[in-house]
């Protein structure tokens, strides 16, 4: 088979859309771990239930367009309520508590799924608006997955701009470095974990319902997304925003690659990319040690 | 003081034999023998992975590669090339101690959920071999014909097909193996491996070559862990490409913590609740994984230290 | 000594009082689940272990709904051998482990007579290796070359559900002459994809077809992007889809998306019903696949008109799927087999089972003797357009029907058997 140009940047617009979805997914797992310290085991079932709050929502509104807009705001506030009455009560006792309490939860999100939607799971049309493919030049791509590229650069953009230019982010990455910081200071720990607990999980909804066109939606979905995001979260380095940004996109990219070239190794080349930064740099990309 | 707190210094004493005693009365007291082996063993499993986690404080997302290597090699060796299950089972434990040595030792000098995520794509890489040498290990067929259906001593036969049988066969390999963990626990390398639980610094400062125990440690808790392996491939008399998968180091991990994680008998209580929960459930509702959620998040809420450790420590008030 | 009794409303008794409560209902739960002592002895009872948790619960729960409906009919003739039959249903999770120790208890505890099920390969591999060991007999109601193999076989060991290699082989036959020889093969890499890929390459000779690419994706893959790209340029005439279960629903759908569909045909040697149910029309259009059942068939079949009826009745009308039909055939074949020989003895119900020639639901069928293999008709279907549906459940059309043929079947020698 010839590798021509074309092929080759076809299949990087692959690996970027790919990547789209696992940096979504990996920043609010990094963020919550850098910042609360709590590895949240039920992020992948965030991320199921967020897709399944896009069938319900779409099912009332018929616009995706609302389910932009309305999936991360449910989403996220039931990780408020998680934060607030489960995890919270376990500060102080180590990060296994809440890996165990995050992992049971998991269980009863996924099962609640069952109970309410069926076991078989759903079909989640693509937009019309955004259906068909474009021709980029170099070949043809599907039009949503570049939607999809666009609108994660774009949030991604304003949550840097977020943490690095608003008060409340420098507070964030004041409080990523030293909690007692901000207990010094005055201000209400408590409150910023809520609110970071609640970005993350909005963040795993969002990309929940992104992926239901392109994958579909049943309970079982977030199991491997989870592990993906776990291997992308330390390769770029637990608590860093631009680590999870470019360890997503990396790995995005790099499964891409090694499809077009050994396809049977793609799967194994994410963990082998993650032993070999942590050997070379234990704390990931980006981490702080 | 209560009968219970004056009864404790003489229980944690003669802790092995109290253990092995609770084991042999177990499947007389519950009628699903062949969950009550999986219990043994899983709980097995689970006592090699608290030497890692629960004494020597790491805690690690890959104990499924020794596991699952030893269940390979013990079950290589008898379906595929018929030889005697003894050499088979110490092959099988040999082989998890020896993936743990090469694991560890890549993985030793990362620390908190580092050397997890290390762990995880190290054994993940054990996974990926296994699934593909499908000639040796039947790939994600699994690998069949581990069959061992009698003991054979002279003119006397043990019927192993039958569930109580070989759950008192696999007691006897549990039995010598809990004895030497409490050894071990008990002598001062133990006492090193809880000097670095506690704090790892100033373990070193103390003059203690705390890489090198870590190390051990690892590789004792794989031997542990390749000897709960070789039984189990046994005991099913199948392999599956599962049993390396990070879903069961997972499990391990939570039975562990469920149990009470640095406790000598948390494991075993761990895993005969999760896995007799799990099948209780089974029988009733197809909605069991709802059930053992909630009840995972009710223990960890309201029995922080497991639910053997939660009853040890009210015992100690 | 101080009083050793604690108040009542102690954290540890409550503690204490709700571990019992666990334990009680364990105990209990397991005598709910298993037959008083004085029907024991009454009735055949029918291990049924089957995924009912788990990315195939859908099938599980179609395999249970024949089953239980093979059963009722049993019961209704009046039973067999003297006895009613009972069916025993338990969870596999889809794990082999898990399987053989829910095998062995079935076997050992509730003393079934029989096992029948699974939906995955290596689980019924694990199952059979264990009724083997106990002399049971097993019916498999799952897609597996492996079973007919020598190595894994006994005279116990009965397949029911067709094998890869006759629905690949009836699908490649179908589709090679009329849609050209230019083939890339798009496999899941596991022992299941790479059976359904040797039936295609095995029939696909004969044709002379060319193979451009065997591109194999990890099992689960939600994301099959990275495969377009590189299909697309090498061009084939087929696009052969070797995968099961979510897996080819999110390929077929993703294969639209890239407009791989207008360049190319597609077909897959199984084609889901519960995909096409969940995701709909739009995602199946175009592709071409096997099954080896299809309710639509009772236009032609009799048998499959009165199992459709049968099945409709005790279903609130919802039309069997083709695991419905395996659940069924797996089960009536084993009881008509214990009927015939007047005995639920292992041998003689296995010997006669394997001489069970019957038109149970989708014309007839019989055991090859050398590896219990159910030799039968392979269901050639396309998706069918809602505008032309009739009910809900019209959601194939069938384009054509293989017969039965022993000769298009992987050999006995090759297989291993003497």
């Amino acid at each position: 088979m010839e590798i021509t140009a074309s092929l080759l940047l076809q299949q990087l617009f692959v690996g970027l859309a790919l990547g789209a979805i696992y940096v979504l997914v990996a920043v609010g797992l990094s963020l919550i771990f850098g910042l609360l310290g709590v590895v949240n085991f039920a992020h992948g079932a965030f991320y199921m239930l967020g897709a399944y709050v896009a069938v319900y929502v779409y099912g009332l509104t018929g616009s995706f367009w609302a389910c932009l807009l309305l999936v991360p705001l449910a989403v996220g506030l039931l990780g408020l309520l998680a934060e607030r009455w489960l995890i919270r009560p376990l500060y102080g006792r180590g990060v296994d508590y809440p890996l165990l309490l995050t992992f049971g939860l998991a269980y009863v999100l996924v099962d609640s799924v069952r109970m309410v939607w069926g076991v078989q799971g759903e079909a989640f049309a693509t937009p019309e608006a955004l259906r068909g493919a474009v021709d980029v030049g170099f070949g043809v791509f599907p039009l949503y997955r570049l939607f999809l590229i666009g609108l994660c650069a774009g949030l991604l953009l304003a949550l840097w701009l977020f943490i690095e230019k608003t008060r409340l982010g420098l507070i964030i990455r004041a409080g990523a470095r030293d909690p007692l910081v901000l207990k010094v200071l005055g201000i209400d720990v408590g409150r910023i974990w809520l609110l970071i607990f609640g970005l993350g999980t909005a963040l795993a909804g969002l990309a929940g319902l992104l992926a239901a066109p392109l994958r579909g939606v049943n309970p079982e979905m977030g199991g491997s997304v989870l592990i993906e995001a776990f291997v992308i979260t330390v390769i770029g380095g637990m608590g860093s925003l631009v680590g999870a940004i470019v360890a997503g996109l990396l790995v995005g990219v790099v499964v891409a690659m090694t499809t077009l070239f050994q396809p049977e190794f793609a799967e194994l080349a994410i963990f082998a990319l993650m032993a070999a930064v942590l050997i070379l740099r234990p704390n990931g990309l980006f981490g702080k040690s | 003081m209560n009968l219970l707190s004056a009864l404790t210094p003489a229980a944690t004493r003669h802790r092995v034999l109290l253990s092995i005693a609770v084991l042999a009365l177990f499947p007389l007291l519950m009628p699903f023998h062949a969950l009550a082996i999986n219990i043994l063993l899983f709980g097995l499993f689970g006592a090699g992975y608290n030497l890692t986690f629960g004494y020597t404080g790491k805690l690690s997302f890959g104990h499924a590669a020794f596991y699952g290597t030893g269940a390979y090699g013990c079950g290589i060796l008898i379906a595929t090339h018929q030889v005697p299950w003894p050499v088979a089972i110490a092959v099988g434990m040999a082989l998890g101690g020896l993936v743990a040595l090469l694991i560890g030792a890549l993985a030793i000098r990362t620390r908190g959920i580092y050397f997890a995520m290390v762990t995880l794509a190290l054994a993940q890489c054990v996974y990926f071999a296994a699934f593909h040498a499908t000639s040796l290990t039947g790939g994600d067929n699994g690998l069949r014909g581990v069959n061992l259906p009698a003991l054979q001593l002279g003119s006397w036969r043990l019927d192993l097909l039958q569930p109580l049988n070989r759950y008192y066969f696999m007691l006897g390999f549990v039995a010598v193996a809990i004895w030497v963990l409490s050894r071990i626990l008990n002598s001062p390398f133990g006492a090193v491996l809880e000097a670095i639980r506690e704090n790892e610094q100033r373990a070193r400062a103390s003059g203690f070559d705390v890489e090198r125990t870590k190390l051990l440690s690892f590789v004792i808790s794989g031997l542990f862990c390749g000897l709960a392996g070789a039984l189990s491939a046994i005991n099913l008399a199948t392999v599956g490409i599962d049993m390396l998968s990070y879903h069961t180091s997972g499990q391990v991990m939570m039975v562990t913590l469920l149990g009470g994680m640095g406790t000598f008998f948390g494991p075993f209580i761990g895993a005969g609740t999760f896995l007799a929960m799990e099948h209780a459930l089974t029988a009733v509702t197809e909605r069991w994984q709802l059930i053992v959620g909630l009840m995972f998040i009710g223990l960890v809420l309201f029995f922080p230290k497991g639910i053997w450790g939660s009853l040890l420590a009210r015992i100690d008030r | 000594m101080a009083s050793t009794s604690l108040p009542s409303s102690s954290p540890l008794l409550r503690r204490r009082s709700v571990l019992q409560a666990a334990g009680g209902a364990l105990v209990a739960s397991g005598s709910a689940v298993s037959t008083p002592l004085w029907a024991q002895a009454e009735t055949i009872r029918v291990g049924l272990p089957i995924p009912l948790t788990g990315p195939f619960a859908a099938e599980a729960r179609a395999v249970q709904q024949g089953a239980e409906l093979a059963v009722k009919e049993f019961n209704a003739a009046g039973g067999g051998a003297g006895r009613k039959a009972e069916l025993l249903v338990r969870d596999d999770k889809l794990n082999p482990q898990e399987a053989v120790t829910r095998t062995v208890e079935l076997i050992e505890k509730d003393r079934a007579h029989f096992i029948v099920g699974s939906v995955s390969a290596a689980v019924q591999l694990s199952v059979n290796n264990a009724t083997k060991q106990r002399k049971v007999i097993y019916n498999s109601v799952s897609q597996s070359d492996s079973i007919n193999e020598a190595k894994d076989f006994s005279k116990y060991t009965f397949h029911e559900c067709l094998n890869p290699h006759m629905t690949a082989g009836a699908v490649a036959r179908y589709a090679f002459p009329k849609m050209g020889k230019r083939v890339v093969f798009l496999t899941a890499d596991y022992a299941y994809g790479h059976e359904m890929a040797r039936g295609f390459l095995n029939a696909g000779k004969a044709f002379g077809i060319e193979v451009l690419a065997d591109i194999r994706h990890p099992l689960g893959q939600t994301d099959f992007s990275s495969y377009f790209p590189r299909i697309l340029a090498l061009k084939p005439d087929v696009l052969v889809v070797c995968n099961f279960g979510r897996d080819q629903s999110i390929a077929f759908r993703q294969a639209g998306d890239f407009g791989v569909k207008q360049k190319t045909k597609l077909i897959a040697p199984l084609l889901m019903h519960s995909g096409r149910m969940v995701d709909g029309h739009d995602v199946y259009a175009g592709v071409i696949g096997g099954t080896g059942y299809y309710w639509g068939m009772e236009q032609d079949t009799p048998s499959a008109r009165a199992f459709n009826a049968a099945f409709r009745a005790a279903n609130g009308g919802a039309a069997p799927t083709d695991y419905a039909g395996l659940g069924y055939a797996g089960v009536r074949n084993v009881l008509a087999a214990a009927k015939l020989a007047n005995s639920v003895d292992s041998d003689r119900v296995a010997e006669t089972l394997q001489g069970i020639k019957a038109d149970v639901y989708k014309g007839s069928t019989y055991y090859r003797a050398c590896d219990h293999q159910s030799v039968q008709s392979v269901l050639i279907v396309e998706s069918k357009a809602p505008a032309q549906a009739t009910t809900k459940d019209d959601i194939f059309r069938i384009v054509a029907t293989e017969a039965p043929d022993e000769a298009r079947m992987r050999s006995c020698t090759e297989l291993g058997h003497a």
